[in-house]
């Protein structure tokens, strides 16, 4: 067997599966910081996708893109930590039966 | 079968697969762990230890010195930067309730928040007044 072929199919059902939990998270949050994060995550996993592909057909096309996510890929989580607010009025987290972003507060405007 | 090149092959798809499992890793941590802490801690693995191992593959199977420096740039890049989003995520999720505190063993950052703020008042916010020393 051939190790590239290998490393398709075994690296990339791995990172798939990768993939579909951080898309899970993103959907079902139950915060805006869970999806951020979940966010990072799903980036990393396509950075791993190009490498795997890179590797496998032995080109050097995706080398920037994969430079430019790690670079840039902390400023979409950066932004959301720094405009996420407290909209509750206690830390009961409920996992499943809060959406965010459904009512709102006064003084809103301090990114908390 | 055991020539160089084959051994070679084997061992970037041996790194290759090892730096995926640690997306596997993140994935499952991401489904299973119960607070945003806790998956702040599993997300991190792909970042760090996953992108090395699948970087480091990566060079094995290029079998070229000119491309490594990239690939070192962009590991070191990720080693920058995530720890900077880490840290904004973690204080936001604690100073924004979404850590859930009892579920950790200590909670070192509780003195310095008590310290900061006024005594809690679960009311809603007054516009406009921000809390002194926010950190």
């Amino acid at each position: 067997m051939d190790p590239m072929d290998l490393a398709t199919w075994a690296g990339g059902a791995l990172l798939v599966v990768g993939a579909l939990g951080a898309l899970y998270r993103i959907v079902r949050g139950p915060s805006l910081l869970d999806r951020a994060i979940a966010t990072d995550v799903l980036l990393v996993v396509f950075s791993g996708m190009l490498v795997l592909e890179m590797a496998v057909h032995r080109h050097t096309h995706h080398v920037v893109l994969v430079v430019l996510a790690a670079a840039v890929g902390f400023v979409g989580s950066v932004t959301v930590a720094r405009f996420a607010e407290d909209r509750r009025p206690d830390h009961s987290l409920e996992d499943q039966a809060r959406v965010p972003g459904t009512t709102d507060v006064p003084g809103g405007e301090e990114g908390r | 079968m055991t020539d160089t090149a084959t051994l070679l092959d084997w061992l970037a798809a041996f790194l290759i697969v090892s730096g995926a499992f640690f997306s596997l890793v993140a994935g499952v941590g991401l489904l299973v762990l119960p607070d945003l802490l806790a998956r702040m801690h599993a997300a991190a693995k792909p970042q760090v230890l996953g992108l090395l191992l699948m970087l480091a593959g990566l060079a094995i199977e290029w079998r070229s010195w000119v491309w490594l420096p990239v690939l070192f740039l962009a590991w070191v890049t990720q080693m920058v930067t995530a720890p900077v989003a880490s840290h904004l995520v973690g204080r936001t999720g604690y100073r924004t309730k979404h850590a859930r505190r009892e579920l950790l063993h200590r909670d070192e950052l509780a003195a310095v928040v008590r310290r900061a703020e006024p005594p809690a008042d679960p009311g809603p916010r007054r516009a406009g007044a921000r809390p002194r020393g926010r950190r």
